[in-house]
């Protein structure tokens, strides 16, 4: 056999062992030469009469395998047969894993797999296929576990298949749904894998489990197999699958293809002997792959995020930039959520304050979140105190000397901001870049306080830090490249996605999600009833509803923007009946949103909503009480195709360029609707092409106004075929790199 | 077409759907061979002359299983002759069952037929024969199937009850039956239950309580609750998104009780009862089916009603009496809403909050409640309704001869 990412050899005891080596990557994945190498390797252990068993394990100190090859998924061309030949070819192409998997199963010989580091996805789906699993007891970062439905996709070599049956569906369904993954005591203890031992032993004790097993058989081959905790319509197992598509739709909102496809593998597959099980799987799984909810997850939420996290979207030229020291100007919710985010990443952090009382309660905030964390037992008391000791909590701008960065998170308020600036400026290090964490003003204008704006951007961060992965950064008039390169290495320093935009009102994304809650403050005004608006919302994918939104950034706000747009415009926002509503929401009623305690929605003490409020139909007479499905179709399309007109705006105005940016912005930052892939794939992928998304868009313009109507831009794209990936994605970006 | 005629109607009385209910001991193909037995010997028939035998059963595994119509009509030793067929329309097969027969009188298939059903609940728990909708998430996910509990729950939401108004229709219900059985209004129909030995073991509903009261209710929690708050609740607001919180105001008490029983209504044509010397009691009108939205479920009472209405060419106040199946409270209390319907002329006579729903039977069963109702107190028409199951619902119209 000559095999490329295999090691093949047969010992002394006639135990084959198979070392799974991918050469040229740190990660064994399942590329294309894997899956036809595999075969070759099952019929060898199953041909040749020396062979008694074998031993799968991998070559790689980085983990045993991370899955299918996403970026090679994909690329199938299939056009050109037709409909019933066409399904019948790409059913031979997605069966050909749990062919293998299923004919390693049934070799008749014992196979064993030492599981040396993680084992996601199709990597985990080979080891389920042996019949004996064992697992790296010393490992911390060994992770078994299917990730498929988080980016769109099903387990296709058997998993959804082969989890039940070996762990029951109660317990597997979380890891099949959720990509919830296990360590290898967890593993152990729920019956995945047979037992663990440290790494050195692992194929030692796997080869003493083949010769001990000569006769080994999955339990599913045996005739009197049962599915633990029982299969469909059994006695046991009638009111645990009836209670399944409800759970489903309530995590879910019938909005991911992927979830519905596995539990229908899993309903329809455990009726049915094994065989006819994974074919059934491979079915969905082909299905699954086809849907636009499945290309745009895939797409953004893996291949654009691991692009964008490596720098994707950085400047080639400059040399890497290391940040060892940095600053953050301002201690409120922002500054010291930053200032965490850099101690936690090693960054020597002085966290500045007006006063030594505020600059210490900055810090405090760091000191409840590892506290919070070691009590979990996520973190050690050393690396906690480490991660303290690193901010130093200041009002002296001194101490700042040397730093690489600063990161000023002080006030919406342009003096204050230019105030701090030429403060702290002086200190910063030569070449250092100061950023400004703003999510409104013009980057641009802010930086004519620095004497040195080409060193000067902006770096908006997400309220909470810690637990919002993005990260806008926009590049001003004058700021250069190497600044941009800069501040791209020190947001990937911190473990954050970084997307670039130019300075334009309101940048990218708080620009494009005020339109979700605006649609929202206009369907209020309609007299559609507000809960008809929150569910609405809420079921096409959005965190909240429209008027939860608008409750947390601030009613108060929302009307003081409202004013200032109107004003600018030259017209009184008042006269505008959603601004009339807002206007007697917060000064007549006195309602401010959630931090007053009570806005769109009454709120409990513990800060969270407890019932719409019944005051508002005093002021709006509602007028649509019942969405039946054509409604909500209507509704959905408003809130979603909103947001992403506005988007397609942001690009005819050269706001942002790249649709990964767009994609991933949009998920991470105001959490666009997930199942699609992000704004610029909802617009491409879900409606036929461009042109059918214009055609929708002009339809709601001429229904609901022209705030719907798509930009010449647009037209032109839908008139060319063009898509934004087309146009704007990352070959765009090479061709005119190079 | 012939016109059908209904010449007779019995129905065994409800015992408490559990092990300690008074009909447990007894089985189903027992139950609906009395109901055949009686209706045969107070009628004289000649069973040869009864082409066949429809009976509705909703769960129909194990004694129930295989057709238990026909079952039924060898065990009752009706003439080898009678065939038998089972059906099954969820609550209202009773029903169905007395319209398929009708039908066959209409279109000449049968000159003499005998529709009702059978449902032992304490025998073959609700639920024991599967089904798709529920776990099949193919169809249970785009027709967001809710229990109907919660369809119930959802119609009180949306129509306006508050558990004040269920619990006061349910206390309502409990005195009507109670008063009914106090009068006697159901003797002509109830035929006792004998067992093995041939003593009477049952002669009266079950679960009649007559000294019901809004406190005794009170106490009683709401039961689709927790199915509600786990995940039901969500998906109905999928379907239903102006709802934005379920009241749950159903519970045991104002809702249709578990009993088991059988019921048998004799349809024929006019020229078969004269030759059988049979004087008929009423005359079937007319009959309609009709699909509703399934997660709300348990609307189709109004839609079936409009339907079979403007079929007969009929208008609401064309009806003396309504018998529409106590489900739960809020089924009957939205169709004498959407129909402005007094309930002096609903459920007169109480109904299955206070009698209970033997699922195949009950169709049959309330058929001959109103029709005696009718004969009582000398009125000329009848609509009797129920809800169905994954959103349907079935009518028929009768009025006396």
């Amino acid at each position: 056999m000559n095999l490329e990412t295999f090691n093949y050899s047969v010992d002394a005891d006639g135990v084959a062992h198979v070392v799974f080596d991918v050469p040229g990557r740190s990660m064994n994945t399942l590329t294309a030469k894997v899956m036809a190498e595999l075969p070759q390797i099952v019929a060898a252990i199953r041909d040749d009469a020396n062979v008694k068993g074998a031993v799968i394990t991998s070559g790689k100190a980085s983990g045993f395998c991370a899955g299918a090859d996403l970026g090679e998924m994909g690329s199938r061309d299939t056009s050109g047969m037709s409909g019933d030949e066409r399904l019948k070819a790409e059913f031979e192409r997605g069966f050909s894993l749990n062919r293998t998997l299923r004919e390693l199963e049934t070799c008749g010989k014992p196979v064993a797999v030492a599981i040396n580091g993680l084992a996601l996805g199709g990597g985990l789906e080979v080891c389920l296929a042996a019949h004996y699993r064992i697992a790296a007891s010393d490992n911390p970062r060994l992770q078994l576990g299917l990730p498929e439905a988080k980016v769109g996709l099903l387990p296709g070599g058997g998993g959804t298949q082969r989890l039940p049956r070996l762990i029951g569906v109660m317990a597997a369904a979380p890891m099949l749904l959720q990509g919830q993954s296990q360590t290898a005591e967890k593993a152990k203890a729920m019956g995945i894998i047979h037992d663990t031992a440290p790494t050195a032993e692992l194929v030692e004790k796997a080869k003493a489990w083949v010769l001990a097993n000569p006769n080994a058989k999955a339990p599913w081959d045996e005739p009197k197999f049962r599915v633990p905790g029982g299969a469909p319509h059994t006695p046991a197992g009638a009111q645990l699958f009836s209670m399944a598509p409800a759970m489903l739709t309530k995590e879910t909102n019938n909005n991911y293809p992927a979830q519905e496809n596995i539990l229908k593998c899993v309903y329809e597959g455990l009726q049915m002997p094994f065989d006819a099980a994974i074919r059934i799987e491979s079915r969905y799984f082909l299905k699954t792959a086809a849907t636009p909810q499945s290309k745009g997850m895939i797409r953004t939420l893996f291949l654009s995020m691991q692009a964008l996290g490596k720098g994707a979207s950085r400047p080639v030229g400059p040399a890497p930039f290391e940040v060892k020291k940095a600053a953050v100007l301002g201690a409120g919710l922002m500054g010291a959520g930053i200032a965490y985010e850099q101690a936690r990443a090693g960054i020597e952090t002085v966290l500045v304050d007006v006063s030594q009382e505020s600059a210490e309660k900055g810090k405090a905030y760091s000191q409840r979140i590892v506290d919070k964390d070691v009590s979990r037992g996520k973190l050690t008391r050393e690396k906690a105190d480490a991660i303290l000791a690193r901010i130093t909590p200041t009002t002296d701008y001194s101490a700042i000397a040397g730093a690489d960065i600063v990161v000023e998170a002080v006030y919406e308020d342009p003096d204050l901001k230019a105030r701090v600036t030429r403060m702290a400026e002086p200190h910063l290090r030569e070449g250092g870049v100061f950023g400004s964490n703003t999510s409104t003003l013009p980057i641009t204008g802010l930086s004519a306080a620095s004497d040195k704006p080409e060193n000067y951007i902006g770096i908006h961060f997400f309220s909470p830090v810690e637990r919002m992965g993005l990260v806008e950064i926009i590049v001003g008039d004058k700021t250069s490249q190497e600044t941009l390169a800069k501040a791209i290495d020190y947001v990937i320093a911190i473990r954050k996605t970084p997307i670039v935009v130019n300075d334009f009102r309101g940048f990218y994304t708080s620009r494009c999600f005020g339109t979700y809650t605006q649609e929202g403050m206009e369907m209020l005004a309609e007299g559609i009833a507000p809960a008809i608006i929150e569910n609405v919302g809420r079921q096409a994918g959005m965190p909240m509803g429209p008027l939860e939104v608008s409750d947390s950034v601030g009613l108060d706000t929302a009307l003081k923007i409202g004013k200032q747009m109107a004003r600018a415009n030259g017209t009184e926002y008042t006269n505008d009946p959603k601004g009339a509503l807002l206007d007697w929401v917060v000064e007549a009623q006195g309602r401010a949103g959630r931090k007053a305690g009570k806005g769109f929605y009454d709120y409990g003490s513990d800060g969270k909503p407890t019932r719409l409020w019944q005051g508002l139909g005093d002021k709006i007479e509602v007028t649509v009480n019942e969405c039946p499905p054509e409604m909500k179709k209507e509704l959905t399309h408003r809130l979603l195709v909103r947001q992403a007109i506005e988007v397609s705006r942001c690009f005819e105005e050269g706001v942002i360029t790249d649709a990964r940016d767009a994609d991933v912005g949009s998920i991470l930052a105001w959490g666009f609707a997930p199942w699609t892939g992000g704004c610029c794939s909802y617009m491409d992928l879900f409606w036929g092409g461009l042109r059918g998304f214009v055609a929708e868009a002009d339809r709601l313009a001429d229904a609901h106004g022209e705030r719907f109507r798509p930009g010449q831009m647009l037209r032109d794209m839908a008139a060319s075929g063009e898509t934004f990936y087309s146009r704007f994605g990352p070959d765009m970006k090479a061709a005119a790199a190079a | 077409m012939a016109e059908a005629y209904i010449y007779d109607a019995v129905r065994t009385p409800r015992g408490k759907g559990k092990s300690n209910g008074s009909l447990h001991e007894i089985t189903a193909l027992s139950l609906a061979t009395q109901v055949l037995e009686a209706i045969r010997d107070r009628n004289n028939l000649d069973t040869s002359k009864v082409d066949d035998v429809i009976l509705g059963c909703v769960s129909p595994v194990g004694e129930q299983g295989s057709d238990i119509a026909r079952i039924a009509v060898l065990n009752a030793e009706y003439a080898e002759t009678t065939a038998g067929v089972q059906v099954d329309r969820f609550c209202a097969s009773g029903l169905e069952a007395c319209n398929i027969a009708a039908a066959k009188v209409m279109t000449g298939e049968a000159d003499m037929a005998i529709g009702g059903g059978v449902e032992a609940m304490s025998r073959v728990p609700m639920g024991s024969n599967g089904g798709a909708w529920s776990s099949d998430p193919s169809v249970a996910i785009k027709t967001h199937f809710t229990p109907q509990g919660v369809s119930a729950d959802l119609i009180a939401t949306k129509y306006g009850f508050s558990r004040d108004d269920v619990d006061a229709y349910a206390v309502e219900s409990q005195k009507r039956a109670a008063q009914a059985w106090a009068e006697g209004r159901f003797s002509r129909s109830v035929v006792p239950v004998k067992d093995q030995m041939g003593a009477i073991i049952l002669g009266h509903d079950e679960t009649v309580r007559g000294n019901t009261t809004m406190q005794s209710l009170a106490a009683l929690n709401p039961a689709f609750q927790m199915m509600g708050d786990m995940a039901f609740d969500a998906v109905i607001k999928q379907r239903y998104p102006e709802v934005e919180k379920v009241n749950h105001v159903h519970h045991a008490g104002n809702s249709s009780g578990i009993v088991d029983g059988a019921s048998a209504v004799l349809i024929g044509s006019k020229a078969m009862g004269e030759a059988l010397g049979l004087k008929p009691r009423a005359r079937i009108k007319g009959f309609a089916s009709i699909g509703s939205e399934p997660s709300i479920m348990l609307t189709g009472p109004e839609f079936v009603t409009a339907k079979v209405l403007k079929k007969l060419g009929m208008d609401k106040g064309d009806i003396d009496l309504w018998e529409l199946n106590e489900a739960f409270a809020a089924v009957v209390m939205r169709l004498m809403q959407a129909f402005d319907i007094d309930h002096d002329r609903m459920n007169v006579n109480g109904g299955a909050i206070a009698m209970g729903h033997p699922l195949g039977a009950t169709g049959a069963m309330i058929l001959g409640t109103v029709m005696d109702e009718m004969e009582r107190s000398d009125k000329e028409t009848a609509l009797i309704t129920l809800c169905v199951g994954a959103g349907m619902g079935t009518a028929t119209v009768i009025e006396r001869v």
